[in-house]
Order: structure tokens, then sequence, then C-alpha cells
């Protein structure tokens, strides 16, 4: 506090701070990273509130975000799933007003309904509002690596699902689970990105 | 325009922040420009405070909505032009100080989290460790080291035989002196050698309870499995982990976590004949038994054969006759848990029982060695002690043929000097027990490390390289590499930490040497097993927590004990050397303290308090109180049961009725949707021609009742058509009664219709804008 930037009107800081869990210094951090992804694409002065949209390739460079590739060069969902939930456009392209919403809904103080919610949308693949087998399929190969036999794979699964699924539909809904989640015990230290 | 304005901010599904009277009645003055020419009456202003509270509410909870940050940003900045144009600004920034309060408290007790982590020894290599193995004991391994009263280093390692120089160092009881105080401290030396013996005994009891009390209360915590799989998936990864390896290490530790859950789903679904089982088990037992007499005896020999060596004189045989016994048993605790474990594949029990059972053999095999080795050495002691009596009858004699031919009777004159090292001295059978225990630890150091190059490394070595030109693949089949057992590492810690309890009283120096090979051996490890071990195949705990090995611990700590109290209490200390000697017994040391170091009624006291009349009914009373609480706590776990089993079917219930809501739900949303549709295509037919924009009122507002259903707030559906101006209503709490609502969007008139309702009807006032239009 004090020291004059130019980035952002003070108008636009307080709206952050009341849209986000964060602090006003905080938010400057933020945006001193956004610029670093790409220095040549994201202005200094955000004040007139520019549209200017971070690609998907480059985000994933962050260190915070970074390790969730493995060691292959494969893509892991998680971390694409992760930005393509928060981008506007749902491909991945972050905007500055995504960025700082992605880090504030996994930050440490934000509520666990929150996080219940965006845990959802993130382990939805096909994005039709209901985690199916398939999505579970696919989150136990990036979990595992593929290092589970196929029959095994079937099994967790299934297992998963005939623990969680309250209404029988075979797939799990939000209500489903929330219900699961809402009775973990270490869903909010881990579900948590720090920067 | 302004009027359009505030209609703009009401109309949003987020409302607008509203906190101040003046400002709202500059709203309400606006409105009632347009709309009437009264004033407002106290109830609606009380309504439009309700609503503008609400708002603030909506504005307070802004972070946590699920909504995109365009969204946000839109509610905020509205607000934000409000509360600029009323310059208030405080409560924002008592907020803003509140949140950096609140952070800079998590991130100090972080950083002090991360601190007390790095204090532990080891943290990051056992992290990796666990990594790769799984993580079944946690802190086991850290919490055995044993505390090193007499810490410094020693440099003993003279003779390997513990005799020379060894036998006279502070290592052995006999270097310690009998005096009763020493210095201008007064240091009570017996009294201090006898109580920090006793203490250190009693100090391991209550730590090894206290942490059997501990793991006891948090299995019960941890025991939720009803969620077990889900939770595996979709909270197990790490999202702080920012470490490619330490990303490495959590994909390995899942996988390992979900193959054992894995596992266990497995075996709870197999099914055998009972009968070829229990034959089975029984044969296995039997061969387990013969094994277990065949080395008790086998030591036994071997011992007696030590004795017979050692009365020859140790310098007339080899180098295996002198260390048979400590070979043998050390040999004996390497081989023999392989067969068992061979046998054990008879008895075909659930992994996790297979494993106690084994462990258990095991246990079996190294007490009934100890014991022999123990009873071996009584015999040595009772020798000794024979030896004794001769010795301190050569001795006087010897002294007196020293004064009778220097000095006539009845003269003084300067006394002898004689060195010390000329002096007969008697035999000390305490530092002979001392040695022996030395000896035994180093022979099973030994066998250890040796055990390890060559099972573990070398084995490794062969495989890697004979592979290339071996027949069938090293790798795969016989032998590949070695697997880390950890249970058996387990429990060659606790039968170590057995030997030390056992010795420590007669080398008192023991703990501190065993803190130092338990450091080298830590580090050989720990390069073995990143090196040539493969972690194990079937991971399973013996236990859901560390409690199995603690109650191994406490039985070990018992039996390791009572060899030592037993001889502290029957057997009369050596005449001529260590902190006792002189005494009838060791424990006289305490009455001699009492007697002269404490007042007089203090021992008056004591010995009332010792008066058998007064102890056996104060532990009769003990166990009175024992039996009492075991009870209780029986009665508490029955209960416990009890209530789990009432949750379980309480969940249960829930699930069916639930399944049952939710069929409903969809079969009135089935109904509703064709109700609508069907009314729908009535209107249509029915009223013909101009009513154009009626009908597509109708159908934007059935859609946008459908919109409703859709909605992920989890509302409930609403009963179908008449409500949507209603569920519209519920919306936008202020759009009761007087205000005017001439919406935005193109259904306006329509708000209120209900579909095959005439239209006059309608008392609202909103009906007002539409009838001016028509």
């Amino acid at each position: 506090m004090g020291n004059k930037q130019t980035t952002f009107t003070d108008e636009q800081l307080e709206a952050y701070q009341d849209c986000t869990f964060f602090t006003r210094k905080e938010v400057l951090r933020l945006h001193g990273r956004y610029r670093e992804l790409a220095p040549h694409l994201v202005p200094l002065d955000y004040t007139n509130n520019p549209d200017i949209r971070v690609p998907l390739t480059l985000i994933v460079t962050m260190p915070e975000l970074k390790v969730l590739c493995s060691v292959a060069g494969q893509e892991n969902p998680f971390r694409d799933r992760i930005v393509e939930t928060f981008s506007e456009d749902g491909q991945g392209n972050l905007t500055f007003n995504d960025f700082v919403d992605m880090f504030s809904a996994l930050c440490e103080t934000s509520p666990r309904e929150l996080k219940t919610i965006y845990a959802f949308k993130i382990y939805d693949f096909n994005r039709d509002n209901f985690i199916c087998k398939e999505d579970l399929q696919r989150t136990l190969n990036k979990l595992t690596k593929g290092e589970l036999t196929p029959e095994e794979v079937t099994l967790v699964c299934d297992k998963a699902i005939e623990e969680a699924d309250l209404d029988g539909d075979t797939k799990l809904s939000f209500a489903d689970f929330e219900n699961m989640i809402s009775k973990a015990p270490d869903f909010l230290s881990n579900f948590h990105v720090r920067i | 325009m302004s009027e359009e304005d505030d209609n703009e901010e009401e109309d949003n599904d987020e409302e607008d922040d509203n906190d101040e009277e003046e400002d709202n009645d500059e709203e309400e003055d606006e409105e009632e420009k347009e709309v009437r020419p009264e004033t407002l009456s106290p109830e609606e202003l009380e309504e439009l405070k309700e609503a503008v509270d609400e708002r603030k509410k909506l504005i307070q909870g802004l972070r946590g909505k699920p909504w995109s940050m365009k969204k946000k940003l839109g509610v905020a900045g509205v607000c934000g032009e409000i509360r600029g144009r009323l310059g208030k600004g405080k409560g924002r920034k008592l907020y803003a100080y509140k949140v950096m309060m609140a952070k800079k408290w998590m991130k100090f007790k972080r950083d002090f989290e991360n601190f007390k982590t790095a204090c532990i020894p080891w943290e990051m290599k056992i992290k990796e460790i666990e990594s790769i193995n799984g993580a079944p004991y946690g802190s086991m391994p850290r919490k055995t080291v044993p505390r090193a009263e007499e810490g410094s280093a020693m440099d003993f390692a003279v003779l390997w035989d513990f005799g020379g120089y060894a036998e006279y160092s502070v290592l052995f009881y006999g270097y310690y002196n009998n005096q009763r105080a020493i210095g201008w401290l007064k240091f009570r030396m017996p009294l201090s050698y006898f109580l920090v013996g006793v203490g250190t005994v009693a100090y391991s009891y209550m730590v090894v309870i206290r942490t059997m009390a501990r793991n006891a209360n948090e299995s019960g915590v941890g025991d939720d499995y009803s969620f077990n799989f889900s939770w595996k998936m979709f909270t197990s990864w790490d999202y702080l982990i920012g470490n490619p390896e330490t990303a490495d290490n959590k994909f390995a530790s899942i996988t390992t976590s979900f193959k054992e859950a894995i596992l266990e789903e497995q075996e709870s679904q197999k099914d055998d004949n009972i009968h070829l089982t229990r034959f089975l088990r029984v044969l296995a037992n039997f061969l387990v038994l013969c094994c277990l007499a065949g080395s008790g005896y086998l030591i036994y020999f071997v011992v007696r054969r030590s004795q017979k060596f050692a009365l020859d004189g140790l310098e007339n045989h080899t180098w295996w006759e002198r260390n048979e016994v400590n070979m043998v048993m050390s040999l004996l605790g390497m081989f023999c848990p392989m067969l068992f474990d061979v046998i054990s594949a008879l008895e075909n029990y659930h992994p996790r029982v297979a494993l106690q059972w084994q462990l258990g053999r095991i246990f079996a095999l190294f007490l009934g060695n100890l014991y022999t080795f123990i009873i071996a050495l009584m015999d040595e002691i009772n020798l000794k002690r024979e030896e004794e009596k001769i010795i301190k009858f050569n001795i006087t004699t010897w002294e007196a043929s020293l004064y009778n031919g220097t000095l006539s009777e009845n003269s003084t004159g300067p006394p002898i000097t004689i060195h010390p090292a000329d002096v007969p001295r008697g035999p000390c059978w305490e530092t002979m027990v001392g040695q022996e225990f030395v000896r035994l630890i180093i022979s099973d150091t030994m066998t250890t490390y040796i055990t390890l190059l060559i099972g573990d490394f070398l084995r490794a070595v062969l495989v890697r390289f004979l592979n290339y030109c071996w027949c069938w693949d090293l790798e795969a089949g016989f032998p590949s590499y070695s697997e880390f057992d950890v249970s058996g590492n387990v429990l060659g810690l606790i039968f170590n930490q057995g030997m030390i309890w056992m010795g420590a009283f007669y080398a008192p120096c023991l703990p501190a040497l065993n803190v130092l090979r338990l450091h080298v051996s830590m580090y050989l490890q720990c390069w073995a097993v990143m090196c040539c071990n493969v972690p194990q195949e079937r991971v399973f705990k013996a236990s859901g927590s560390n409690n199995f090995y603690m109650a191994m611990l406490l039985v070990i700590l018992f039996l390791s004990t009572l060899p030592a109290i037993y001889t502290i209490v029957t057997i009369p200390p050596s005449f001529d050397c260590g902190p006792f000697s002189g005494k009838k017994r060791m424990f006289d040391v305490i009455q001699e303290t009492l007697e002269s170091d404490f007042p007089a009624w203090f021992s008056r006291v004591f010995s009332y308090a010792s008066n058998p009349g007064l102890v056996l009914p104060f532990i009769l009373l003990m166990v009175l109180a024992i039996y009492y609480l075991q009870s209780t706590s029986k009665s508490y776990k029955e209960a416990n049961v009890e209530l789990k089993k009432k949750l379980q079917t309480q969940n249960e219930e829930n699930k069916k009725k639930n399944k049952r809501a939710a069929l409903k739900a969809q079969m009135d949303l089935e109904e509703a949707r064709k109700a609508a549709s069907q009314t729908t295509e009535q209107q249509n037919n029915n009223n013909a021609s101009p009513q154009d924009h009626e009908a597509d009122e109708e159908e934007s507002q059935s859609s946008s009742g459908e919109r409703m259903y859709h909605g992920k707030n989890g509302r409930n559906p609403p009963p179908p058509p008449p409500p949507p101006s209603l569920v519209r209503n519920q919306e936008l709490p202020a759009t009761r009664a007087p205000v005017p609502r001439i919406y935005h969007h193109g259904n306006h008139g329509a708000q209120g219709y209900l579909p095959g309702f005439p239209r006059q009807s309608e008392p609202r006032i909103y009906r007002v804008p539409s009838l001016q239009r028509h």
C-alpha cells in the first residue's frame, strides 16, 4: 500500500477483492505471474480491461500446474481439465479474469462448497454434468499412469459408483458427488493450489 | 433513462448492493416519480429494506459463488458505482485487513509445521522410500531409537572379543567403583547406577503404553470405509505438489494404495473347502512346532559345547568354535523364517492373517533362542560364583603372606604399594554377562550386514549381469531381485531393542553403541533398498494401526527385563567389582541411601509403606480397578459397534429414499412437460391469429419454465403450469406489489399470464403497462 501502480484502477482492484479471496497485493502479484507467461501478449496496463487471452499451451508451463504432466510428455487431463474448466471459451485459453478466478477458487481460503463444485466440473471430462463410468476410467488411468490392468480399472470404477451413487442411475450426479466428498477427510487439504 | 437504469438494476439476476437509507430514498423517489405520486407506505419501505439487505448478503457471498468472473465483476462493478456515489468504503478496508491477518496467521502455522518436520531426522529419505514402497508403518522406524543417556562416543574396538582394554572400560559393569559418594559434589554412584537402570525400564514401559493408547484412539476415528474407492480416486492427488520427482513418488504411492484396496476386495470375495483347509493348517502348525523345538535343542547343544570349550581354554579352538553360539543363533534367525514362509503356503489364509501368523512364529523362534541363551548364561554365572569363593580364599592368603613377609606384628610402617595390575582380582560375573550381550549384538549386526550384502546386493548384481548370458529370464523368474521385507525388518528392530534392554544394566554403554549401529544401518539399508530391492508384490499391513508391533514391543520389553530383574533381586553381586560390591543384594543400595541421606522419619514412613499388610491390599485395589475399567471399556466398544450398525442402516435407508424421490421427480417432470406441450398446442389451436404475441410469450414462458427445471441450484422442480410467474417472483424478491415491473425481455405483459386463464381476471399492477401497450 502506498506505491503507485498503474496496472489497475482502484475500482478494478476493489472489484477483484470483492469477487475473489485475494487481497490487492496478491492480485497485483497474480498479474505479474500472468504477464510472465506471455510478456508479449499481456500488457502492463489493465486499466481499460483489454481482452487478452493466454492460450492453453502457455498456461500449462506454470510450475504450479506443470507438474501434473507426466514424465513421458503425455498430457495429464487434470492440468488441462482445470484450465479448461475455468476458461470462458471452454478451450483452455484464459483471460486474466479467468486466471484470477481459477486461483481464487483453488486457494486455501476458498470454501468447501465452492471447491466441490469445481472439482465436479474438473472430473467431468465430457461435460455432461454427470461423472459417468468413462470419466472415472479416465481419472483412474491418469492417476495410476496406466499401471493397473483393465480388469482392475473396471473393478475400481464399479466399486466407486456403487459406493457413491445414490439415485441408481450408474453415474454420479452433483448431489452424489457432493454427498461423498463432504465426508472425505483429505479433500480440502489436497485440493488446493498455492500461488 | 434513469427509470430504465433502475429497472435494469433490479431486473438482473444479480442484485445490487444498496446499504444506505439515503440511497433507498433516492431510488424510491425516482421510482415513485415514475409510477405513483403517493409516498411509499411504511410496510413497503420495510419490504424494500429487506430486499436491500438480501442484496447486501449476496454481495458478501459473491466470492463463494460458482459464477464466471465476468458475471461476478459485473455485479461488483455496479455495486462499486453506487458505493462510489455514496462515498462509503470503510467496511471494505476492514475486511481487507482481516483477510490479510488471517492469511499471515495461516502462513505462520504452515512455516511452523515445516520447521517441525524438518527437525525430524531423515524425514526426506523416509518419504522417498515410503513413496516407492507404500507407507505402511508411518513413523515406526523413527520411534524405536533408544534414548542414549551416556551418549558420548566410545572408542573401544581394540579387541573384537571385548576382552583386554575393553573389558575394563566404562562399557562394562566392572569399571564402576563402589565408592558411595564421589568427589566434592558427593555424587552417589551406586545409587545413580541403580536408579538409572530401573528408571530406563520404567520410562520405556510408559512410552510404549502411551503410544499404544494413542494409536488405539486414532484407529477408532479413521475407520470409515464407506467411500473407500471414491475417496482414493477423487481426493488422493495432492494439487500442491510442485516437483516432478515428488509427483512421480505420489503416482507410485497412489498406485500402491489402489492395488492394496483391490486385493482386499478380491480377498473378501473368495471362499473355500473348509475341511481340507483345516487339516492343512493343523499340519502346518505341527511342522512349525517341530522347527521351533529343533532350533531350541540346537542352541542348547551348542551352548553346552561352548561351555566345554571354555573349560578347556579358548585358545585351543578355532574361531568358529569360539563364536559358535552367536553364529548359530544368527544363522537360525536367518533361515527359519524362510522355512516358516514356505510352510505357511499350506495354510491359505487371508494375507493379513498369514502375515500375523508368520510374525508370531518368528517371534516365538527368537524368544526361544534368547531364553535358551539366557539359561546358558545362568549356568556360567553360577560357575563364576563358585570361582569367586575360591578366589576370595586365595586373596586372603595372599594378603596375609604379603604382610607377614615384610612387617612384624604391632609395628606400623609405610603402606606397601603394589601396582593395581598385580593385585589378584575376583571374577566379575556381571561384566561377563555384559560382554556376552555385546558380542551377541555385534554378531547379530554383522550377520545382518552380510546378509544384506550377499542376499540383496550380490544377488541384484548377478541377476542384472548374468541375465545377458542365461537361459531363462533371471529378472522375472527365479531368483529375481529381492523384495524389501518390511515386516521382517521391523521385527529385527524390535528384537534388537529387546537385547539392548536385557543387557543395558550390565553394559551401560550398550545403548550408545546401539545408536551408532542404528545410524550405520539406516544409511546402509537405505542404499540397499533404493539400489537393489523391488517393492513387495502384495502389500499388506499386519495391522490397521501400528498397534500390532507396539504390542510385540511391549511383550519383548517385559520378557527382556525379566531376567535382569531376576538377577538383581536374587543373585548377590560380586565381591570385588562393580558399584554394588560388598553388599548382600544390589537393591540394598536403596536401603543404605534411605538410612544415611534422608531424615529419620523418612525411612520410618518407607518401612511402613513397604509393610506387606499395606502392599497387598493396594495390589488388590489395583486389580479391581483394572477389572472395572476393562468391563466399562468393553461395554463402550459394544455401544460403538451398535451405533455404527445403526448409522449404516440409516445410510442405506436414505439411499433408497433418494432413489425413490429421484424417480418420482423424473416422472413428475415428464408429466409436466407433456401437460405443458399439450396446453400450448391447445392454445395455438384455440386462439387463432393476432395473438402471435401471446403465443410467443407463452412459448417462451413455458420454455423459460422448463429452463427453470434444468437449473443447477437444486431447486425442486416447480409444479406444472401456473407457476412460471411465481417462480420468477421468487428469484426477484422485490417484485411484489407496488413496484412496477417493466420486464426487459420479450414477454412483459405475459408475466402473470397463466395459460388457459382469461386475462381480465389478473388484478396485478404490472398488468398496467401491457394494457397501456395494447
